[in-house]
């Protein structure tokens, strides 16, 4: 009965979202109030509809039933119960309602704290995320419903993939979703805004916050799926540039570039078509990613469904809304206007280049990702485009875009005087220089890159610090309180963000140079060292798991002799699957890791003698994540600003009687 | 300046970044791509000597070999047609066993035999990689003709 509610659920939603999409449109479009106010309830009563619908099928998970499809071959009554909520969306149905559910909370949101919008544009903001729903809605409809009954009921279920059984599958897939699709915020205010033909420094103000949290969940999400790599996989990597990964990676790179245009767009007016594009931009690039991962079109992890009818809706899906919204784009961007002029060195011209930096950056990893593909396709052969590829184009295009990160924030807008600037950071740059070559020879060993990577963190940092200092100085206020009180929470967010890609560089650069990895046979008692510390094998000792069967190996961790750590390795085998996994141990530190994990038992039947381990030193490897988490940090400050609840509730009336004005033409 | 010098300064500077892109991109693909080979293929000398490549295929049963005193394994890749030796010093992945798909990557050496430098081997137990799906598939519809190949070769 639970699915069949949540099937109708969807099926009401799907209804809804068709009237929350088309009526609205028409109200804007003949200036009819009436039809213009149903986009808020209706967004609302779908929002409850997929609610539902989702705890439908979250209940089937939780209450093991094997009658329906989707819980058979992506569940078991072993399956620890945290788990069994996880695995309603560990398939391709679920993820996809996951997707929906998204989309519909993210809907709800703005017709809550939208209430100072103009009506037309809430409307056509409203009516364009229905758009989207409806085809998302299709598509779980006709080709993966997630309520498929299975006739006969099996009697136990297939089990969730081991890789998934894991805390990272409980928080990693929602909060990359709500990055992914937080992103259509941003691009229904820009269809709207084509529509309307209405594109002014409010437009951006009211965008902006809804960006740069879709942007701060990507980020988070992104930094978690690598995390969770890092410890699940075995092989202690945390960016092997999959085309899974990617796919997650691409929109983030386009939404950096976009909330920094925003920045302009808002306090200057100039990027206006740019704002546009890059918004439009960065949702098809999510929709890509959905694709890319769901289709089953690629050989990695995440790639669970293979069925060319849903590569083919999706295809189609993609093409209408992206041709659609370039089409769009086209045709209106020229009313939109370009937006102010700038001088050739000033804050403007700086962001301008870091947003042709970050798309160039975007569209090397596109290339590199989709070229296989398209070979592939053509039947021109298989080829694999593997790290070096990303490597070799990825970094040298990203160095200029952060060195200029540092002379961004002090630059002036509209005009920059490159003496002044000259005389701000020479002392900067000459600090960052000199520790950047000195650094490594302290650290052990020196090589270009290193340097360059150092310099770029050391930069940021001291450009940051320089920035402050003067902006502080600067203030009128009295005492040092007032002075940092004169600050709005969005500047702390964005110097939090600029330091955490600086935390970032500085994990990238240290584990890349000075990582230790040792592939090694060890006998029970045997020793290996790996830099300053002894590993030491204990052996390995079986033992039950909640639905496996686990291998646990005991490895002691010396350093100087002094035991400062024990570490469990474990394998285990699956019980419903047999299939197997490793779990790594991993002592952490802020200076680094000590990494250990279980290959495989090297005497045949044997596993309590020699096996093979592997034995890594990661030093500065968690800084990778703390620059990430830096990064969310500081959109999630930079949207508590006062600014936008407050400033754009004072301009209300003024830009609704001339957004009203613009949609009555 | 004048607006339109500046126009075209940020023209030529959007070229100028394109073309190091285009220029980085370009290097890159040439020196970093990896091809796919199936083992009829490598036994017919079409992979390259001395560059790497991914060969994909089945585990063949009864295969592996370890060698005692280090991590080298031994085994054989088969697409059912032809099969070819894979030597590799490491740790194999959780889902690599006899009897299901692999890829390796690595070079051929003049031996034969394929050194590999990585093994891969995802997914659940069900899955088969793409690739080595493929090479099974591709060797499967070639079996008539390679078949007549091999009675003749074997009546010689």
């Amino acid at each position: 009965m639970i699915p069949e509610l949540g099937h109708f659920a969807l099926i009401l939603a799907l209804l809804v979202a068709l009237a929350q999409s088309t009526l609205p449109l028409a109200g804007a479009a003949l200036g009819e109030p009436r039809l213009m106010a149903l986009a808020r309830p209706a967004a609302r009563a779908q929002f409850f509809l997929v609610v539902f619908a989702f705890a439908c099928l979250a209940a089937s998970f939780i209450g093991n039933d094997f009658s329906v499809q989707n819980v058979a071959t992506n569940s078991n009554s072993e399956l620890p119960l945290q788990y069994r909520f996880a695995a309603t969306w560990g398939s391709h149905e679920g993820s996809l309602l996951l997707w929906t559910l998204m989309l519909a909370g993210w809907t709800f949101a703005v017709s809550v704290f939208s209430r100072h919008l103009p009506p037309v544009l809430l409307a056509r903001v409203i009516a364009v995320m229905g758009l989207v729903s409806v085809g998302f809605l299709l598509f779980l409809l006709f080709t993966s419903n997630p309520f498929d009954r299975l006739v006969p009921a099996a009697a136990e279920g297939r089990d969730l993939n081991p890789l998934l059984q894991d805390p990272g599958m409980v928080i990693h897939p929602p909060m990359l979703y709500m990055g992914y699709v937080g992103f259509s915020v941003a691009f229904s205010f820009a269809i709207a805004a084509l529509l309307g033909g209405r594109l002014d420094a409010t437009w951006a103000r009211w965008s902006r916050p809804w960006t740069t949290v879709a942007w701060a969940f990507l980020t988070i999400g992104i930094a978690l799926g690598s995390g969770w790599a890092y410890y699940t996989l075995g092989w202690g990597g945390w960016w092997f540039w999959d085309p899974v990964e990617n796919a997650s990676f691409m929109p983030w790179l386009t939404g950096t570039a976009l909330i920094h245009s925003l920045a302009v767009t808002e306090k200057r007016g100039a990027f206006k078509s740019w704002t546009v594009l890059l918004a439009i931009l960065a949702f098809s690039l999510s929709l890509l990613g959905t694709f890319l991962v769901r289709s089953g079109v690629l050989t990695s992890v995440h790639a669970f469904a293979t069925d060319p009818k849903r590569g083919v809706f999706i295809l189609a899906f993609l093409a209408i809304v992206i041709g659609g919204s370039l089409i769009l784009f086209a045709y209106r961007a020229g009313k939109v206007g370009l937006g102010g002029a700038f001088g050739t060195v000033s804050r403007e011209s700086m962001l301008l280049a870091n947003n042709v930096v970050l798309v160039v950056a975007m569209a090397s990893v596109l290339l590199g990702t989709l070229y296989p593909l398209f070979l592939d396709a053509l039947n021109l052969g298989k080829i694999s485009v593997g790290p070096p590829y990303f490597d070799a184009v990825f970094y040298p295009l990203m160095a200029p875009a952060v060195f200029l990160m540092g002379i961004g924030p002090l630059a002036r807008w509209n005009r920059a005087a490159v003496p002044d600037l000259w005389t701000r950071l020479r002392w900067a740059l000459a600090v960052a220089i000199v520790a950047a070559v000195l650094l490594p020879f302290v650290l052990g060993r020196w090589t270009p890159l290193i340097a360059a990577g150092l310099f770029l963190t050391l930069w940021i940092v001291v450009t940051t610090v320089v920035h402050f200092r003067q902006r502080i100085a600067g203030s009128h206020r009295k005492g040092l309180l007032a002075k940092l009180a004169a600050n709005s929470p969005s500047y702390y967010g964005m110097l939090l963000a600029h330091l955490g890609v600086a935390v970032f560089i500085a994990g990238v650069t240290l584990v890349k140079g000075y990582e230790v990895e040792q592939d090694v046979r060890l006998d029970v008692g045997q020793s290996v060292e790996v830099g300053p510390y002894a590993f030491k094998f204990l052996g390995v000792t079986p033992g039950p798991g909640p639905n496996y069967r686990a291998l646990t190996g005991t490895v002691e961790v010396r350093k100087a002799g002094r035991l400062i750590e024990t570490l469990k390795p474990e394998k285990r085998i699956y019980n419903a699957s047999g299939q197997a996994m490793t779990i790594a141990a991993i002592d952490i530190g802020i200076l680094g890791d000590r990494y250990v994990s279980l290959g495989e038992p090297l005497v045949e039947d044997d596993v309590a003698g020699a096996w093979s381990v592997r034995v890594y030193l990661k030093p500065f490897i968690d800084w990778i994540w703390g620059g990430a988490f830096l990064m969310a940090l500081g959109g999630f400050l930079a949207v508590a600003d006062r600014r936008y609840r407050f400033a754009a509730r004072r301009k209300l009336a003024s830009s609704a009687a001339a957004a009203d004005a613009g949609a009555a033409e | 300046m004048k607006p339109r010098t500046r126009r075209l300064g940020w023209i030529v500077g959007g070229l100028a970044a394109l073309g190091l892109a285009a220029a980085l991109v370009l290097n890159a693909f040439r020196s970093n791509l990896v091809f796919f080979f199936t083992p009829s293929q490598v036994a017919a000398h079409e992979a390259p000597q001395g560059r790497a490549f991914r060969i994909g295929g089945l585990v063949e049963a009864g295969s592996l070999t370890r060698d005692p005193n280090s991590l080298t394994v031994h085994f054989r890749v088969t697409d059912t047609a032809q099969t070819i030796p894979v030597a590799y010093t490491g740790l194999l992945p959780d889902l690599f066993k006899e009897g299901k798909g692999v890829v390796a990557q690595g070079t051929l050496g003049p031996d034969g035999a394929f050194h590999a430098t990585e093994v891969l081997a995802k997914h659940d137990e069900n899955y088969m990689p793409p690739a080595a799906a493929d090479a099974v598939k591709k060797a499967r519809e070639g079996m008539s003709t390679r078949t007549l190949v091999t009675t003749q070769g074997a009546g010689r």
